[in-house]
């Protein structure tokens, strides 16, 4: 198999098309099926945090982050370098209370949407991106951490911004109970 | 970007659930019930749905083409620039081989095909191997649509990693 001396810019462009191209497949399918909105979006999380389980081994082994102290820090990983690895934007981040828990990923660009331009006719509680929560979510569950991840703001459901809530959930006390397999 | 990863995990993900979905498991002209065995016939392993979607998938991507890169003067450019062009901007790699009949049956063979990799190599996984190729078919089947061309494509596996995809143009 070799590469390519340079990549023509079309090549580049497919590339980038296919994933945002089958995810809208994915939701138009997801529509047919469901008629219920929080039916077709709790279905994008639970496929989220799927994806999110297995893609944060990837995320660790391209991206060499050291170990995190705070959710803070967390958060900033999160959105400095795994959001611009795989959809090269950078959402801006602000912790939402004093006790540091809950912070927000402000979206200005969604390579998601690019190809929407509004939500479908009688669909206009449907959160289109979803399964951007549940791949966080996932992922955080891999490496221990419990969370809450649900969109706060959408655009596309006529908000001025895209916000996406991350609250970290306290740790379970593992010695209080075993899981019974 | 990783894109194409995002697309690899977002694929396997929806293997796992589209295939399940159809409630309707009738029998009928589903021609993927001809690629796999016998013995699984029983499972309702329905994957129009995942054939769909990627049907969705190549229409869209065939509008996307540039124009210049559509002018085409026959059939076999067209099978000729999906083989090498188009594969090598979906999969990072062009398409092992072409042959066809010239009476509208061509057969496209990817020794190595990038959706397979993460399996097993050999015959362990023989019978989950169309799940992973349905969207893909659908994904050729939409992109000779935009490209003016009506087809039905199947793929086949004889030993993972490598398969074979049949395109047979409908004549109208």
């Amino acid at each position: 198999m070799s590469r390519p001396a340079h990549r023509r810019p079309a090549y580049h462009k497919i590339n980038k098309d296919l994933f945002v191209l089958t995810y809208g497949a994915l939701v138009a399918q997801l529509c047919k099926d469901y008629e219920k909105d929080e039916d077709v979006n709790q279905y994008l999380d639970k496929m989220g945090y799927g994806i999110g389980t297995r893609l944060v081994e990837d995320f660790l082994a391209r991206s060499c982050v050291g170990r995190c102290h705070s959710y803070s820090e967390i958060t900033d990983i999160i959105a400095q370098v795994a959001f611009k690895m795989y959809l090269g934007i950078t959402p801006s981040v602000t912790c939402n209370n004093s006790s540091r828990n809950e912070f927000s990923l402000i979206l200005d660009k969604n390579p998601l949407v690019e190809f929407v331009e509004e939500l479908p006719a009688g669909r206009s509680s449907l959160c289109y991106c979803n399964l951007l929560c549940g791949i966080i979510r996932g992922a955080l569950e891999m490496v221990h951490l419990a969370a809450d991840v649900t969109f706060l703001q959408d655009r596309l459901r006529g908000d001025s911004v895209t916000e996406i809530g991350i609250t970290f959930l306290k740790k379970r006390e593992e010695k209080k109970y075993r899981r019974k397999k | 970007m990783a894109d194409a990863v995002l697309f690899e995990f977002l694929h396997t993900e929806m293997v796992a659930e589209l295939w399940a979905h159809d409630p309707d498991p009738g029998p009928g002209d589903n021609i993927w019930r001809w690629l796999l065995p016998l013995e699984s016939w029983g499972q309702n392993m329905n994957l129009s749905v995942l054939e769909s979607v990627g049907f969705r998938v190549g229409q869209a991507l065939g509008e996307r083409l540039p124009r210049e890169m559509l002018a085409f003067r026959e059939e076999l450019d067209v099978l000729k620039f999906l083989c090498k062009d188009l594969w090598l901007a979906i999969f990072q790699k062009q398409m092992d081989s072409l042959r066809t009949n010239h009476q509208g049956t061509y057969v496209l063979q990817d020794n190595s095909f990038p959706l397979l990799l993460p399996m097993a190599a050999g015959l362990q996984y023989l019978e989950e191997a169309p799940k992973f190729l349905a969207f893909t078919c659908g994904l050729l089947r939409g992109a000779l649509c935009t490209l003016g061309i009506e087809s039905v494509v199947t793929a086949s596996v004889a030993a993972l990693p490598g398969c074979k995809f049949q395109v047979v143009i409908q004549n109208s």
